[in-house]
């Protein structure tokens, strides 16, 4: 017999929303206040796991068809990528450079190449987090 | 003067409540009390750290009150599924 957790699943369909909304606010404010790339990934990966506990493993691997082994790797390749981009144009490994543009929105907003390398841990501590989960939770 | 008193009074009442809390843990009869206390810790933390960023008049700790949340609740619905069903995350076979 199949249990029916109407109650879990349609929690967790508000939930997640809102808990991966505030994971981009944690991820976007890091440069002046509290937050940043690491624990950004990290609330991510907990909404991702808070989907896998209610959804089971199979509804959530056909609908988010992303590979996390290969997530973390595209994440450490970003975080490298910023850091010799220094090295191109002439300045030590890892230089960080940032700019004030006109955005059409937001108005004149600092532009830091640090949120890519933030891009980049985010990614990397994403994939690692849930890679390890499901990694324990299907026991071969 | 006044004010820092009653904020301090506040912290040490929410600490005998998180006692209270903690000796329900240690002593409850079933892992489903012991569940619900540590749940009812997460609460009075969430409170104890509003009460302290008032206390340190700083807006730093309020991402933090929002993430202990989310974290006691993810932690309280997997501790609920294993008690319930023995697997966290389900599976088909």
């Amino acid at each position: 017999m199949k249990p029916n957790d109407v109650i879990l699943k349609s929690v967790t369909q508000v939930a997640a929303v809102i808990i991966l909304t505030f994971s981009i606010y944690l991820f976007m404010n890091g440069h002046h206040h509290p937050g940043g790339g690491f624990i950004g990934g990290l609330s991510m990966a907990s909404a991702i796991v808070l989907l896998y506990l209610s959804f089971g493993i199979e509804k959530v691997r056909e609908n988010i068809r992303v590979d996390f082994k290969k997530l973390a790797a595209i994440g450490v390749l970003i975080a490298i990528g910023t850091g010799m981009a220094g090295v191109v144009f002439g300045q030590p490994f890892l230089t960080q450079a940032f700019g004030y543009r006109d955005l059409p929105i937001f108005g004149t907003t600092e532009l830091a190449s640090a949120l890519i390398f933030d891009t980049g841990v985010a990614l990397a501590v994403i994939g690692t987090a849930v890679n390890i989960i499901l990694s324990i939770s299907e026991d071969r | 003067m006044i004010f820092e008193t009653v904020l301090i009074t506040a912290l040490c009442i929410l600490m005998l409540a998180i006692l209270a809390n903690l000796y329900r843990v240690v002593k409850g009869p079933s892992s489903a009390d012991r569940v619900i206390a540590l749940d009812s810790v997460g609460i009075n933390l969430i409170a104890s750290i509003a009460v302290f960023s008032v206390l340190l008049h700083t807006h730093a700790f309020f991402d933090l009150i929002l993430l202990i949340g989310i974290l006691s609740f993810i932690g309280t619905i997997a501790f609920a599924r294993f008690i319930e069903r023995g697997v966290v995350i389900e599976r088909k076979r």
